[in-house]
């Protein structure tokens, strides 16, 4: 790849080993330039069975959710089961710098691949694993999904409505994300540390504890000021407060994100009111009211309906998009709650250059990604490369690197372990 | 033992969580974090930060600066200057405006890594738009794919801002290893919008793809059932449980006592459970609802089938004896003789034992002698003439 633009990690080698758990790693590590190979156990990771797919047809060459957490990698398959399989691993180890899985805690080391093991085949070598809830502790062999995670992690209790139970996030597993982002965040603080002592190291990345910062943050030290104060489920969000606040507006298309919170920092209400203002929509009510009144969170829901009902009208005549445009021209701290069709339609989005088009040639097509996490003015990160298809680069790496002959190949293939 | 991210010195400017979480790695990781904070809620930053909860400063350095004066400014050009990382996380280009922008420190510190994070990044017609991170959720589609079908959407808190942050310290920790292969810094550019999408991108793809809107799905998954949150014994307490496969639906069926369930035409494989889910859920709401949530996960764990309590904040602090035994929590020291709870950043493996954020200014005396070579006449006129407040 001598004429590829370089990136950020270009002298690294990755090893990905991971299923869904894992996967968003080593895209990371690859987007910012690493050579990050994908080994799939033969026949494709149980990942590609996993929606959406491409035209909604079912088929492990056509899972976007493949497609968008494997970009920037090359693909192998390979069965480190096998004695074979695992010679063959121990080689590809010797040429790189991290390894990352998301295998239960101890499979690495029943097959003599744990982390001591690699590090003897590679010194300084950097295993990153992802797991359920870490390589230690009694839950440590516990099962994990996404609606599990999300329950384990503190957070769902206070997502949801009070007549139904705590919810998650719908679609795709987004605890996993959190995770596999994390775990990108290890390999790099391991390799800095790397260069200053030799050293590698695992980086036990747990998925609970991974969702357990998600506001842990503001909940924790809170636990610590009031103990016993359980936050409810669409109850008012603190304590001793005199109305309920309305969080999520309808609007003329849609929903809209606002709450009123007077001179707040974080929901000054006197921009939207002016905004209401221009247009004839404010009250008599709203007018004389005094924004500034320390005591704002607390006023009685009486008070508080005066203020919402003629927001609410306000908003139910305009769009989203109005909604949008208005926010920054008046400096009103909403946002309309976007559909994924909103935002692929966002001039802030556009102007930045963010979307980029992959090329996807054995489908005959283009596919829109979202584009790189950040605009870095070095070395930037990109998708180098569409994600693998099942064993794409068998030839490239088992022939053109390590040098195995094509009869042994046939070999390997016919006895399952490529 | 030598710290992670020893010699490494960070400068920011910084409020509310995205900003502060970012060095807070840095901070955890041994790095020496130094905030410019303001006596004046000019900044954003100090007004409505109580001591007590200076979370996400822990082990952090503070210095006080005026930013209304030149001389405060020039101070933290100078402090900026002797700095690796600089993040800030004001609204898009208002340090730009103070001569404190990527440009201008360039100029004195040619090779720094400077990140600034805000909504919606530093360019663009909404650049200078700011707002936070629970309504950023709401842009970044995360509301709209939470919650009931037949309910409005619902609530994520401030997801993004979690999110974010995530990208942040893997943009700096990238850039600092950038910077020791080429001797280069670097301008980073950091729209929360943009790394907060990245989470969405399968959902994205069945749109650029299939035009197809994701909507919110309760908590159904579309090739699992039973998955959802179900009832328990006690007030408000819930027990999760998902199963994909026949064999944990054969496990379920035997952890509750009712092994002949597995074979139920209603049941038995996973496309008629999809079709009865419903029926399904009530049945085992029943078995659930006479036991405490803590059984119920410990029953279906025990019999390999995934389960977790739907956890309270008492539940993570002061039960939980995984995140217990792998010592989540740390107590934090505090000015006050109460002890303080955070729970530490993700990395926590690597990361070190810390002590409560500082006090506003608490390290000027160490930050202007030692690292800018002030002296104390200098440092007593300027505090004087109102530089550094």
């Amino acid at each position: 790849m001598a004429n590829e633009p370089r990136g950020m990690l270009s002298p690294y080698r990755a090893l990905d080993l991971t299923d869904e758990k894992g996967l968003l790693c080593g895209k990371i590590l690859g987007d910012l330039g690493a050579d990050v190979i994908k080994i799939e156990r033969p026949g494709g990771d149980p990942a590609r069975n996993i929606g959406p797919f491409y035209h909604d047809e079912p088929d492990p060459e056509k899972s976007l959710l493949w497609f968008s957490l494997n970009t920037s990698k090359r693909g192998i398959t390979l069965n480190i089961e096998t004695a074979d399989g695992r010679e063959i691993f121990k080689k590809l180890v010797k040429t790189a710098d991290f390894v990352i899985e998301s295998f239960p805690p101890g499979y690495l080391d029943k097959l003599g691949l744990g982390y001591s093991a690699l590090d003897k085949i590679k010194p300084g070598i950097i295993l990153i694993s992802i797991t359920s809830f870490g390589q230690t502790g009694p839950y440590r062999d516990y099962k994990i999904s996404d609606i599990v995670a999300w329950a384990l992690s503190g957070e769902m209790s206070g997502w949801g409505e009070p007549d139904r139970p705590p919810v998650r996030i719908s679609n795709h597993s987004q605890s996993y994300l959190n995770a596999a982002a994390d775990g990108a965040i290890g390999a790099l603080v391991a390799l800095y540390q790397r260069r200053d002592t030799g050293e590698g190291q695992q980086i036990d990345v747990s998925i609970q504890e991974a969702l357990s910062i998600m506001d842990g943050g503001n909940r924790n030290p809170a636990w610590s000021r009031n103990p016993g104060m359980v936050r409810k489920r669409g109850a008012a969000e603190m304590p001793n407060a005199g109305h309920r606040t309305t969080r999520i507006y309808p609007c003329k298309d849609g929903y809209v994100s606002w709450s009123h919170g007077g001179t707040s920092p974080l929901a000054p209400s006197l921009p939207l009111i002016k905004w209401m203002q221009a247009e004839g929509m404010s009250t008599e009510f709203i007018d004389g009211f005094d924004w500034s009144r320390p005591d704002f969170g607390g006023i009685p829901q009486e008070e508080m309906d005066q203020i919402e009902g003629p927001t609410t009208k306000f908003f139910m005549t305009k769009t989203k998009a109005e909604l949008l445009e208005g926010a920054v021209k008046y400096n009103v701290m909403l946002y309309p709650v976007a559909t994924t069709a909103d935002m692929f339609q966002d001039i802030q989005l556009k102007a930045r250059g963010f979307w980029v088009e992959v090329e996807h040639p054995e489908l005959n097509t283009r596919i829109t990604y979202p584009g790189a996490f950040g605009l870095c003015s070095e070395a930037p990160p990109r998708i180098s490369r569409r994600a693998p298809l099942i064993g794409e680069h068998n030839q490239e790496i088992y022939e053109g690197e390590l040098g195995i002959s094509k009869e042994r190949l046939t070999v390997l293939k016919q006895a399952g372990v490529i | 033992m030598k710290k992670l991210l020893e010699g490494i010195r960070s400068v920011e400017v910084t409020v509310y969580v995205t900003g502060p979480v970012t060095t807070q790695l840095l901070a955890d990781c041994g790095a020496e974090a130094i905030q410019i904070e303001t006596g004046s809620r000019r900044m954003g930053a100090a007004g409505f930060r109580r001591t007590e909860e200076r979370k996400n400063a822990t082990g952090k350095l503070s210095v006080s600066l005026n930013f209304t004066t030149p001389k405060g400014l020039e101070l933290a050009r100078r402090l900026i200057s002797k700095a690796d990382i600089f993040v800030e996380n004001l609204a898009g280009g208002t340090l730009g405006r103070r001569g404190l922008g990527y440009e201008d420190i360039r100029k004195i510190k040619p090779d720094i890594i400077y990140l600034a994070t805000c909504m919606q990044g530093q360019t663009g017609p909404h650049s200078k738009h700011a707002a936070s991170g629970h309504k950023l959720s709401a842009l970044t589609g995360y509301n709209h794919i939470t919650g009931w079908p037949d309910r409005e959407p619902g609530w994520v808190g401030t997801y993004t801002d979690f999110v974010a942050p995530r990208y942040n310290i893997i943009a700096i920790l990238a850039a600092l290893e950038y910077r020791r292969q080429t001797g280069k810094g670097m301008f980073l550019d950091m729209s929360q919008y943009e790394s907060g999408i990245q989470f969405m991108a399968p959902a994205i793809l069945d749109y650029t793809v299939n035009k197809r809107v994701a909507g919110r799905m309760g908590n159904q998954c579309s090739y699992a059932a039973p998955h959802n949150a179900y009832r328990c014994q006690g007030e408000d307490r819930w027990c999760t449980i998902s199963v994909f496969t026949d064999e944990e639906w054969h496990n379920f069926c035997k952890v509750i006592g009712n092994p002949a369930l597995a074979g139920d035409s209603r049941f038995a494989t996973l496309l008629t459970r999809k079709e009865n889910e419903e029926e399904l859920d009530k049945l085992v709401n029943e078995w659930t609802g006479s036991r405490t949530a803590e059984d119920v996960m410990s029953k279906m764990q025990a019999g390999g089938v995934a389960a977790g309590v739907v956890e309270n904040v008492r539940d993570q602090v002061e039960n939980d004896p995984q995140l217990k035994a792998r010592q989540f929590f740390w107590e934090i020291e505090s000015p006050e003789a109460k002890k303080y709870i955070n729970s530490p950043p993700p990395y926590y493996r690597l990361a070190l034992r810390t002590r409560q954020g500082p006090l506003l200014g608490e390290n000027n005396d160490y930050v202007f002698k030692d690292i800018l070579g002030m002296s104390d006449e200098e440092i007593a006129e300027l505090v004087k003439e109102g530089a550094i407040a």
